[in-house]
């Protein structure tokens, strides 16, 4: 979603403090000590714990969704780009009705309609799944799972399709397998070149994760959502909620500029 | 398995569920249909003249404001939608009326309509900032120099030159935006707003038939995505009238 990338306005060389630049920090700076003097946070130590869990939860929903999800997207990705025309159209129908319907009636479809049909299934409820499947959290690392393979499925069948082609020939003129040509050449080369856009969709995904708080999943999202409830404090959880996601959201893109500064690039 | 599987969609009766008079519900889902296209289209809008306004800032505008809109694209772009809905959901009719008695008129109430449409118009307003920065600065220099040399005035410019010809270039991140606003009304149902998503959900909790409900308005919500496709597809052949074709795409 973001645009393309060229000459930045604010990429020129220009010295990194200017006067306008330090009159905003400074106004940035009076403005947080002002809500943090005038605003009221005696709700926090109340709180600090039950937020704690929520921020464990939130991302701990985000990394296992992700990697669930990446895990998935790569043979969609594949299925699209080298699979049989069934598959290919099977796959590619998957990440249509993903991308095509809003993530929030995903999560309620799963849910509230799994959650319905299960228990008239005796075999089901008797089963040692049940006291799993009667709880939230399945359905929400479920549904976040499809949705991130959904358009990361799309993102890899990208990816996989501009892995140019003289590279897989020359590791199949070695004598390499076709599985050996996946993981030594494709898959590498692929990743490499998504990496930025993954990046990006991981960022959504984390912003994704608060919806998981309208099926009763007390992930950080929820926490702010209690004590607002509780103590009628209304902006000031909601702005601490704000300021945690942008720091994680922040704390990703930092972990995946490492991870393409891993990369060695060879300017030709 | 397959057929006791489907056996609960089958108990249901899906087709006087659905109907649009009253016994059925389809009358609600398509009532929030349209109510979802409405503030999605509204939220749209308001996205472009944001995004407009951003992108021209962000390019020719001092480099205060280019800051400003740089923190403004940021911030909204790393908070969860859902997050910002509930503060200007909630913020931006309060303070409304908070100015409004400053000022000294009565109560005035902002609808739910205008809030989500404003909040969602804000949301969008910081893609579609980065999506038309791109486009515009895509447009070869020499056309925007050669409508300044005709000593054509900024809006002329504008509307004649830099417009037209950054078009092709933003509409396959408009038409995301557009598809993102479409999905993004969903949100409103947890603030209450009674859109497609929420009326589903009510009629589902009413009858109990869930994966009717859902799949159903899933359906609606795919063939609002897939007919988009269509017009987009045709909007983008018009933008790029008289362009060369892009390589691999014929």
């Amino acid at each position: 979603m973001t645009g393309p990338r060229t000459t930045d306005v604010s990429l020129r060389a220009e010295p990194r403090f200017e006067p306008h630049r330090i009159a905003l920090i400074a106004v940035a700076i009076v403005v947080i000590a002002a809500a943090a003097l005038f605003m009221r946070w005696d709700w926090l130590p109340d709180y600090y714990m039950l937020a704690l869990e929520g921020l464990w939860r939130t991302l701990w929903i985000l990394v296992v969704t992700c990697v669930l999800g990446f895990a998935l997207a790569v043979p969609l990705g594949l299925a699209q780009v080298a699979g049989p025309p069934w598959l290919s159209l099977l796959a590619r129908a998957f990440c249509t009705v993903i991308r095509g319907t809003p993530l929030l009636l995903q999560l309620w479809l799963l849910y509230y309609g799994l959650g319905a049909l299960f228990p008239q299934y005796p075999w089901i409820r008797e089963s040692e799944l049940w006291p799993m499947l009667r709880q939230a959290w399945p359905y929400a690392l479920l549904s976040l799972t499809l949705s991130c393979a959904g358009y990361e499925g799309e993102v890899m069948r990208g990816a996989f399709a501009g892995v140019p082609r003289g590279e897989l020939e020359a590791a199949r003129a070695f004598g390499m397998r076709p599985w050996k040509v996946f993981r030594r050449v494709w898959l590498p080369q692929a990743i490499q070149k998504a990496l930025p856009t993954l990046a990006g969709e991981t960022v959504l995904q984390l912003k994704s994760t608060p919806l998981v708080a309208t099926i009763t999943v007390i992930d950080l999202y929820a926490v702010a959502l209690r004590i607002r409830q509780d103590t009628y404090v209304i902006y000031e959880p909601l702005l601490l909620l704000a300021l945690t996601y942008m720091v994680i959201a922040g704390l990703i893109v930092w972990v995946f500029s490492r991870l393409e500064a891993r990369i060695p690039v060879r300017m030709g | 398995m397959t057929t006791s599987f489907a056996l609960p969609l089958a108990q249901a009766g899906v087709f006087e569920l659905l109907a649009p008079t009253p016994p059925g519900w389809g009358g609600n889902l398509l009532g929030g249909f349209v109510s979802s296209i409405k503030i999605g289209g509204g939220a749209f809008a308001l996205g472009l003249l944001f995004g407009t306004g951003g992108a021209y800032g962000k390019l020719y505008g001092g480099r205060l404001l280019c800051d400003l809109l740089q923190s403004y694209t940021t911030l909204i772009r790393a908070v969860p939608e859902l997050v910002l809905i509930l503060l200007i959901y909630f913020a931006v009719p309060d303070l409304i009326t908070r100015i409004l008695e400053i000022v000294g008129y009565g109560r005035f109430d902002v609808g739910g309509f205008a809030a989500g449409v404003i909040a969602l118009g804000f949301v969008i307003g910081a893609y579609a900032t980065e999506v038309l920065r791109g486009a515009i600065l895509a447009v070869p220099q020499g056309q925007i120099e050669a409508g300044r040399a005709f000593g054509m005035s900024a809006s002329v410019l504008m509307r004649r030159i830099t417009l037209p010809a950054m078009l092709p270039f933003a509409i396959p991140g408009l038409a995301n935006l557009w598809l993102v606003a479409i999905k993004n009304t969903a949100l409103l149902a947890v603030v209450g707003f009674s859109e497609l998503t929420l009326e589903t959900r009510q009629a589902a909790g009413a009858t109990k038939a869930y994966f009717t409900f859902f799949m159903a308005a899933g359906a609606l919500y795919l063939l609002f995505t897939l007919v988009s496709n269509i017009f987009i597809g045709r909007i983008e052949q018009w933008a790029r009238r008289g362009q060369p074709p892009i390589a691999g795409t014929h």
